[in-house]
């Protein structure tokens, strides 16, 4: 049935940004076919005629007015951070250009 | 290294352009798109240190919670249907999913398949008196990402840096993104549409007061894609990305660079590729970015975490009410207030100065001495500096600096030297007329003489005077300013008068 | 009234909060009395990642109040133990993750606040599954929580330590979160009861997202009426999240006091949902299941039989639900901002991303994560993601027409008693099949409850659910009070008190 490739898993662990060992990716084409093949049967009952439903409760115009609120301080920002430098964060080198 | 280019008029005789713009519009609300952190776009804000305007969800911490701004809701209607755009009756919004450290959750929250506005055109009239319908396809709402600053390597660019830092006052800033469709048929004007379009925008922003749309601080961003179409072939061809021009002479630019590189590929027997570039402002080219790959799979699905927006017909229609007139029936408009000439007018336009001479107007001048000094004394420092106008001085202060040539106060060489503190951040006229001692000196013997004889051929103003009536004086000031030819302070001369007549 | 420490640990919520608003009890006491249990029995149960060493100091401050006549809610100074996917201020909250070990939150969750406004005393941070994946809580970066009934058990998942804590006495009090059972099935497997409120009903802010359109916070208590106190406490309209309802609810305890008081159901309409009662479900369970029914029949309970058909799709949906909004929701784990970087010299930025979510991330949640990524992928969504949310339209139908029949619909709250630790972790799908029962309300955004029905032929308790129409929840605690009240008459008292003791516990 559904055939997911060792290929299609290292892809979508690049999309998902995880580093995956071989190991994982020979164990998780294997997982992700048998569990594909079982959430599939959802394509069984999906008609056209069916609207989706991507909120349980209808709602609509949830709006905040345009006040300012509380901000964090430099030492609640940073407490958390693997690396700053007082102002900003800190990252190694970036290999791609701005999306 | 510079690309082939081949020359712009051979270019146009083997290929059609074909034009698309992505413009974005940072809304100058008081807080973010999507929480209460204070807006770096909002006036207030400007210049506050990095990472101080920032909130949970502006860091996308674990828990935190996006609420829509009802400002920018308002705001991004307004915009749509001054874009002559329809205002959906329901829209939603989506997660662009993609990992970069200047997108705070690693997912931009932005409108997918269902935009706030679309299905509109803007009109725009060009130096040539052409006119050209833009046609736009959508306008949605979206959020800003956060800055980032490359350390380390030769040019602060991203190529060899060691290492970044990432400031989040930014991320969550309200954007309007506009998309185009495809523009046909601009032929030898498309590099001057590209710039009067953004013009247009920009306008059209300006006046509805929903931002400060200063290209130079990324207020308003625009990216051009140009790809072209070999004279009798229906097929289009590869389009390129042009990001990262932030002035509109850089957009004319890089738009009109870019067909004559790309012509110059196909007329080899080259191909396309269909990439991201950069416009560089200092070597006046582009230069390749990513090419677009599957890489580029956002996994749009609808933001869970937010409801529908349903604009009520109500106030749909009470912000049509309230919208300022479009750009090119304002120029018909403005042209014939100020009473200019078309050379004058034109003059005006091509210099991108509509929108300076009309603030420069309401703040108080008359429409022929705003015009003088921005296409004048600003233009001529402008074109020398090779920056925008608009950069080098606020029209209020240009205002000022009139009021004070009107008042006697500066002569006109004086207020050129004025100008020139102003331009160097002294301050305002007045101020940097202070520092700099630059007001008008005349001798006091002079004045004295000149307020005697005015006093004397209207006594009945004397009389009145001494009874107390000490606004009489004003008549009295006038015949002394015109006697000296406006070069008085007039604010001495009353003193003088007062002086004189209780004496 | 004088109370050895060690009863104090063993009384319901409410009581204990009676005696500490009469003053008979200090907060101090009451949160000495759990801080010794926890010293006591969670090296065996290992309900708690964190115990709050600012607890007393806090008990102190309320205790102070009152002696200063403040008037304070009726639940101040009693003792609430929190789960690890809520933010709390100087409390590390780390959603079972390895990837957030040692993060504290620069700002509380709202039902944190609240609980904090009313007076509460946080305990400390209960365990669960990484990020709430799971129905186990052996999928914790820092190992399984065990079952107070037989240690060798799972408590149930993703709230294990919550429902544990619980149910070995170590806090009255405990909240939860529920995206697809996560208070409901922990309740039935450790005999408490546990309550997802309406979606919408209690606030999201602040509790770390599994699935935005699922994920509900919720009470875990011993008793139907502890859990109506705490969600009185937690619920209502919070504007830092776009989904909170804005509703007046009504008192969640009135209803529960109503519905112990009454001791009769005459009048209400029960469907029993046919799917949910058939394959899948242990024997024991059954029987418990059918002996329950009947005690509602005695009690003046009109039974009739539902049928909910797209409840077959149910599972399908929402695996691929949950795991494409948590494959978003968890991409902000990047170790730019906060959480754990693996680094090495020369790698840039993207290699450090993921390699710091590959060391992270534990593998079930990796498995999620790329399950979601491809549920989302170009060309994929529209047959799974766009097809599940169409599955959860015909479910929200079922619903409407099968409460049209009945007041109330009622099943088994878990098809199993606690498994065995090891049991099913290498077989992902058998667990995620477990979760047929609980997971349909998630997907309608209905409240439902979990409270226990008896002993399965282990000796290990079984759970039933409740559930109610949307923005009914009134209507759980007030036939959860009535049944748990009928139950526990046959069985000389509330099922709890029936655990084992535990071999730290002797008191």
């Amino acid at each position: 049935m559904s055939e997911i490739t060792r290929e299609d898993v290292q892809h979508l662990a690049g999309l998902a940004r995880i580093a995956l060992t071989d190991d994982e990716v020979t164990s998780l084409t294997a997982e992700l076919s048998q569990i594909v093949d079982a959430i599939a049967t959802v394509r069984e009952v999906a008609g056209d005629d069916i609207p989706a439903t991507s909120h349980p409760v209808p709602m609509a115009n949830v709006l905040r007015e345009d006040v300012v609120g509380e901000t964090l301080t430099h030492e609640q920002a940073f407490a958390g951070a693997p690396s700053h430098d007082g102002e900003r964060f800190r990252v190694t080198a970036i290999l791609g250009e701005e999306q | 290294m510079k690309a082939k280019l081949m020359d712009f008029d051979k270019a146009l005789e083997l290929f059609e352009p074909v034009l698309g713009f992505e413009v974005h519009v940072e809304l100058g609300t008081k807080t973010k798109m999507f929480s209460a952190a204070p807006n770096p776009a909002h006036p207030e804000f400007h210049g506050a240190e990095p990472n101080t305007l920032i909130d949970p969800l502006s860091l996308g911490l674990p828990g935190s919670l996006p609420v829509t701004n009802e400002t920018a809701v308002r705001y991004s209607i307004s915009l749509g249907l001054a874009l002559g755009c329809e205002i959906a009756t329901s829209c939603r919004f989506a997660r662009k999913n993609y990992f970069y450290p200047d997108t705070p959750k690693n997912y931009q929250i932005s409108q997918y398949d269902e935009p706030i506005a679309f299905e509109g055109q803007v009109e725009i009239e060009l130096a040539n008196g052409r006119q050209f319908t833009v046609p736009i396809e959508r306008a949605h709402m979206e959020e800003d990402a956060g800055k980032l600053t490359h350390v380390g390597g030769s040019t602060g660019r991203i190529q060899g840096a060691e290492y970044s830092l990432v400031d989040y006052n930014r991320a969550g800033v309200p954007l309007v993104e506009i998309v185009t469709h495809m523009i046909f048929g601009a032929e030898h004007d498309a590099p001057e549409l590209a710039k009067a379009y953004v013009g247009a925008i920009r306008d059209i922003v300006l006046s509805l007061g929903i931002s400060e749309a200063r290209m130079e601080r990324g207020n308003l961003r625009c990216d051009a894609n140009v790809s072209l179409r070999p004279r009798g072939s229906e097929r289009l061809g590869t389009r390129t990305e042009t990001k990262n021009v932030n002035s509109m002479r850089s957009v004319e630019r890089a738009v009109r660079y870019e067909i004559q590189r790309q012509a110059a590929i196909l007329a080899d027997g080259g191909t396309i590729t269909q990439e991201t570039r950069h416009w560089h402002e200092d070597t006046g080219a582009t230069s390749p970015g990513r090419p677009k790959s599957d890489a580029d799979d956002y996994r749009y699905f609808p933001e869970p975490d937010l409801l529908p927006v349903e604009p009520s017909r109500a106030l749909v229609e009470e912000l049509r009410a309230a919208l300022p007139e479009q750009p090119v029936a304002r120029k018909r408009r403005l042209k014939a207030e100020w009473g200019f000439s078309d050379l004058e007018f034109q003059d005006v336009v091509n210099g991108d100065m509509l929108h300076l001479v009309d603030a420069t107007v309401a703040a108080g001048a008359a429409p022929q001495s705003a015009r003088k000094w921005w296409t004048g004394e600003i233009a001529r420092v402008a074109n020398e500096r090779g920056v925008e106008a608009a950069s080098l001085v606020e029209p209020a202060h240009v205002a000022e600096l009139q009021r004070l040539i009107d008042e006697g106060v500066l002569t006109d060489r004086l207020a050129r030297q004025a100008l020139e503190g102003v331009m160097a951040g002294e301050g305002s006229p007045a101020e940097v007329a202070e520092a700099r001692g630059l007001k008008v000196v005349i001798d006091e013997s002079a004045l004295v003489a000149a307020v005697d004889e005015a006093l004397a051929a209207q006594p009945d103003v004397l009389q009145k005077i001494r009874d107390g009536k000490v606004q009489a004086a004003g008549a009295v000031i006038g015949a002394v300013m015109k006697a000296m030819r406006g070069q008085a302070d007039a604010a001495r001369v009353r003193e003088i008068v007062l002086e004189r007549a209780s004496g | 009234m004088e109370q050895a420490p060690s009863e104090l640990t063993r009384l319901p919520g409410h009581e204990l909060a009676t005696l500490i608003a009469a003053g008979d009890v200090s907060s101090v006491e009451a949160t000495q009395a759990h801080l010794d249990r926890i010293a006591a029995v969670d090296g065996e149960i290992h309900a708690f990642l964190h115990v709050n060493g600012g607890a007393l100091e806090q008990a102190k401050a309320i205790d102070e109040r009152r002696a200063s006549g403040e008037q304070l809610h009726a639940l101040a100074g009693a003792p609430v133990a929190i789960k690890d996917v809520l933010c709390t201020i100087g409390m590390p909250s780390t959603s079972g993750s390895r990837i957030l070990e040692g993060w504290v939150p620069p700002y509380d969750a709202t039902v944190v606040a609240r609980l904090k406004a009313a007076g509460l005393v946080a305990l400390g941070k209960t365990n669960m599954d990484e990020f709430a994946m799971g129905s186990s809580t052996e999928h914790s970066a820092y190992g399984p929580t065990r079952n107070p009934w037989d240690t060798e058990r799972i408590p149930g998942g993703s709230g294990g330590g919550s429902a544990a804590a619980v149910a070995a006495f170590e806090a009255p009090f405990a909240l939860g979160s529920d995206t697809g059972g996560s208070i409901r099935q922990p309740a039935a497997v450790t005999g408490t009861v546990g309550v997802k409120p309406t979606y919408g009903g209690v606030s999201r802010y602040g509790a770390i997202a599994l699935a935005s359109s699922l994920d509900q916070v919720g009470p875990v208590t011993r008793t139907v009426l502890d859990s109506a106190l705490i969600h009185d406490v937690i619920g209502g309209h919070d504007p830092h999240d776009s989904t909170s309802l804005k509703r007046e609810w009504p008192s969640f305890t009135a209803a529960a006091r109503e519905g112990a008081a009454s001791g009769s159901l005459a009048g209400l309409k029960v469907g029993v949902v046919k799917e949910l009662d058939s394959e899948g479900i242990a024997a024991d369970v059954q029987a418990r299941f059918k002996e329950t029914v009947q005690v509602l029949t005695d009690a003046g309970a009109e039974v009739v039989e539902v049928s909910c058909p797209s409840f077959a799709y149910s599972v399908a949906a929402y695996y691929l639900i949950l795991p494409a909004e948590a494959s978003s929701n968890l991409a902000r784990f990047d170790s730019v901002r906060f959480g754990l970087r693996v680094e090495q010299q020369g790698q840039t930025v993207e290699d450090v991303m993921a390699a710091s979510r590959e060391a992270g991330f534990g593998p079930e949640v990796k498995r999620r994560i790329i399950l979601g990524t491809y549920a989302l992928s170009a060309g994929y969504y529209d047959a799974y993601y766009g097809s599940a949310q169409k599955v959860r339209t015909l479910i929200q139908r079922d619903f409407d027409a099968a409460f049209e029949q009945a007041d109330l619909l009622i099943s088994p709250a878990a098809p199993t008693t606690a498994f065995k630790i090891g049991e099913k972790i290498d077989d992902p799908l058998a667990m995620y099949v477990n979760d047929i029962t609980t997971i349909p309300a998630n997907l309608a955004g209905i409240p439902g409850m979990g409270l226990p029905m008896g002993l399965g032929d282990d000796g290990l308790p079984v759970g039933l659910q409740l559930l109610a129409p949307m923005f009914e929840d009134a209507r759980l605690y007030r036939a959860g009070a009535t049944i748990e009240a009928l139950l526990a008459d046959g069985w000389g008292g509330i099922l709890t008190t029936k655990a084992p003791e535990l071999a730290g516990g002797a008191a």
